[in-house]
């Protein structure tokens, strides 16, 4: 290039632009609304179109869920229109009516009691866990993952010679076998996932073979195939005799499902940290288990929380599809009353699925929300 | 250096089973023949289980009357029909609902994370609701919405809802007008290729004349004309060859038309609407993944803003977000399952439901349809790591 001023230089612009005036001053909410909604004519026609429709939908919503619905109801017939002469909004009244069922499912009334311990002692295992300033870390993970899974199994199964009557687990149902399956998948998967995850990184091509074929064909095929497996072709696998429960076979494949899903979690945390660490504890003339245990795992189980968390939320909204092999969990328990005679109703539905979505969401909201503090609070440690 | 390699070179003796190279087999081997034990457990078991039960064994089915119908068959399919042939349908249905899925979870995603995106409040408040509630609540339940909530609720066939553009909405689905494809349309098909191919040879030119020049043709305007303007003006050229089949609204049904039924929508919609939040959360990640100074360096050049976004921020935000799109396309294939709770006939209701009913063979079914879905996701695989060596970042 010989003479950089010549007009062959595309890029270089030929005429000066003309002056343009100096932005507007404003300031408090006016300066807010006018960078955040009306910043320009496509911005202005959004907010208003956006406005609108939620103007058009909110108070209906509300006016169907809050100001018109039957909070009380016996059967259908306390929330049609046509028999009562009055439009009506949501019918919660059948929410009301089959609480029971969607938090206990069958289990006989005069047991209830020990569904409700079985609540509280999971909610202060995962309190003692997760709430970052409560003492006795160690002994909550042995709590949890120890004494909960045995004492809740003993509690809700029941053990004649304490007393407590058996109740045999096809009278389980509803919000309690959908909080089983995601706590049995959790305590299971966890150290599942970690065994195969280290099976996944290890020297031993053998392990290392049988853990990554483990992985990929559980994470190749849907859920479904894989509850299918457990509760038709898993009675053929073993003795005759045998005839495992029907909620132990789902139970089974739900935790080899998230097991795999799992290890590909805390594969991630295991590949995050530095060689030098391994080396490190290596050095110091710890073996392979102490130096995973004590050096290793700790480190990476920290960085992967978030994925962790986000495959129970995963885990915890999968467990719908147990009802597709005939397990009565809470979505399915609304399903059956939405069938029952007594209730049949075109606006039922609608109702029912708002309730459900509620619990579902608050549940895998507060798990995400979880999380993302978490994520925080770990950010800020590693913080320069 | 290794241990071994510090034990042989100052001789100290090592007791055989502390040996790492030993013990490392020791494991492998007892590792080896557990999983040996567990398979022939397991297998014969099965063979002694399935000769109590008069199972038959092997893939003599195939060729079997099936003897049921199926809702919606793409291909000609009769209760006469085999059960090999009744797999290709349940194969088909779910290609069929997944393949239109994936292209409206991915409009609706890209629009929402667009939005996600967006400067305004009230905008990005909205779709960041819309990725919140979908995302945290379970598919299924969002399927038993449409389906049993919204599509069920309809008015009967006498009273269907009108769409503009001569669909009609009612409790049997929804009616659509079917394309009529007449003789010569093939002429329109082959030269919206040439117009592909012609496009292709165009960009290639305008790459090379913009690097030795420094100037470019308006690529995006020719091509454009080339690949909408070629094929409509062979359309007329050859007198038209495309009619449609308009559903017509009699006193009490509906006459004409593509019928989809209700279960095809309620999948498609649910699977869409569901899918478009985890998409919407890839594409925001994507372009939040861009850092600031790129734009700011693309601005500085003197590239405007549309150029700034095509030839500076989406390389790069693709590169982010494929892999993640890629992997919610092989979930919603796989999530398409759930077509079972409502009775779309997908494979996994044909196969794994109606044929393994009628011939008990569990193992047979369940593995064929495992099968299916894990070549599914080793195409997907192979795929993803062709995409990512393509688009690595080249270091120097």
């Amino acid at each position: 290039m010989t003479d950089l001023m010549s007009s062959d230089i595309h890029f270089v612009r030929a005429s000066v632009l003309e002056e343009q005036r100096p932005p507007t001053r404003l300031s408090g909410p006016l300066l807010w609304m006018r960078e955040n909604l009306f910043s320009s004519w496509l911005n202005s026609l959004l907010t208003l179109v956006f406005v609108s429709g939620v103007a058009w939908v909110l108070p209906d919503l509300i006016h169907f869920t809050l100001v018109i619905p039957v909070w009380v109801a016996g059967s259908s017939k306390d929330c049609s229109a046509e028999l009562l002469g009055h439009p009506v909004g949501a019918c919660w009244g059948f929410v009301n009516a089959h609480f029971g069922y969607f938090l206990y499912g069958q289990y006989p009334d005069s047991e209830r009691w020990r569904v409700d311990i079985y609540y509280g002692l999971e909610a202060f295992g995962i309190f003692w866990i997760l709430y970052p300033k409560a003492p006795f870390k160690g002994a909550g993970l042995a709590f949890f993952f120890l004494v909960f899974p045995i004492v809740g199994f003993t509690l809700l199964s029941g053990m004649p010679s304490i007393g407590l009557r058996t109740v045999q687990t096809h009278f389980w149902g509803g919000f309690l076998v959908t909080i089983v399956i995601s706590t049995v998948g959790i305590v299971a998967s966890l150290p599942i996932g970690i065994l195969l995850a280290l099976g996944r990184r290890s020297a031993m091509p053998i392990a290392r073979l049988v853990s990554v074929i483990m992985i990929e064909f559980v994470r190749g095929v849907p859920l479904i195939t894989v509850l299918f497996m457990a509760n038709v072709m898993f009675p053929l696998f073993v003795p005759d005799g045998w005839r495992p429960d029907s909620l132990l076979r789902v139970l089974v494949g739900v935790g080899l499902f998230s097991a795999a899903y799992m290890a590909e979690a805390v594969r991630g945390g295991l590949q995050a940290i530095p060689r030098g660490q391994y080396e490190a504890a290596q050095a110091l003339g710890l073996g392979y288990w102490q130096m995973m245990i004590k050096i290793i795992l700790p480190q990476a189980l920290k960085i992967v929380i978030p994925n962790i968390v986000n495959n129970f939320i995963g885990l915890f909204k999968d467990t719908t599809l147990v009802a597709i092999v005939g397990i009565f969990d809470f979505l399915r328990t609304i399903q059956a009353s939405l069938a029952d005679p007594n209730w049949r109703s075109s606006t039922m539905p609608l109702a029912a699925y708002i309730f459900a979505a509620l619990v579902y969401f608050i549940f895998c909201y507060g798990m995400a929300s979880y999380s993302l503090a978490m994520e925080r609070r770990l950010q800020t440690g590693n913080r320069h | 250096m290794s241990t071994q390699d510090i034990a042989r070179h100052t001789s100290l003796k090592v007791v055989f089973y502390n040996d790492p190279k030993i013990r490392s087999l020791f494991f492998q081997v007892l590792l080896l023949v557990a999983v040996v034990a567990l398979f022939w457990f397991a297998y014969d078991n099965t063979v002694a289980n399935l000769k109590k039960r008069n199972i038959a064994q092997g893939f003599a089915f195939w060729n079997v009357e099936a003897g049921f119908d199926i809702s919606q068959t793409l291909i000609s399919y009769s209760a006469a029909s085999s059960y090999g042939r009744a797999f290709w349908v349940g194969l088909l249905n779910t290609l069929l609902v997944s393949g239109l899925s994936i292209f409206f979870a991915t409009l609706i995603g890209l629009i929402v994370g667009i939005l996600r995106l967006s400067k305004n409040w009230v905008v990005s408040r909205l779709a960041g609701f819309y990725i919140e509630l979908f995302r945290n609540i379970p598919l299924l339940l969002v399927l038993y919405f449409w389906y049993g909530a919204v599509l069920s609720s309809l008015p009967e066939p006498r009273n269907s809802l009108s769409i503009p553009g001569d669909i009609w909405l009612n409790s049997r689905g929804l009616l659509v007008p079917r394309p009529v494809f007449l003789d010569q349309f093939w002429v329109v098909g082959l030269s919206f290729a040439i117009a592909i191919v012609g496009t292709f040879f165009l960009l290639r030119f305008n790459a090379k004349r913009q690097a030795a020049t420094g100037e470019r043709l308006p690529a995006g305007w020719i091509s454009m004309a080339l690949i909408l303007g070629l094929p409509l003006f062979i359309y007329f050229l050859v007198g038209q060859p495309l009619g449609f089949d308009l559903p017509v609204k009699g006193r009490f049904n509906l006459t004409g038309g593509l019928n989809l039924a209700p279960e095809l929508v309620a999948m498609v919609v649910g699977l869409s609407t569901y899918t478009a939040a985890f998409i919407a959360e890839a594409v925001r990640a994507g372009v939040v993944a861009v850092s600031k100074g790129q734009s700011e360096a693309a601005h500085s050049l003197g590239l405007n803003d549309g150029q700034t976004l095509r030839l500076v921020v989406l390389p790069q935000a693709l590169r982010v977000i494929v892999p993640p799109l890629n992997s919610e396309f092989l979930s919603l294939t796989k999530n398409s399952t759930l077509g079972v709770s409502i009775g779309y006939p997908d494979l996994v209701n044909v196969f794994t439901g109606t044929v393994l009913n009628q011939t008990g063979q569990a193992v047979e079914m369940v593995s064929v349809t495992m099968l299916v879905y894990l070549t599914f996701s080793l195409l997907t695989s192979a795929f993803m790591n062709w995409f990512n060596t393509r688009v690595a970042l080249v270091e120097r």
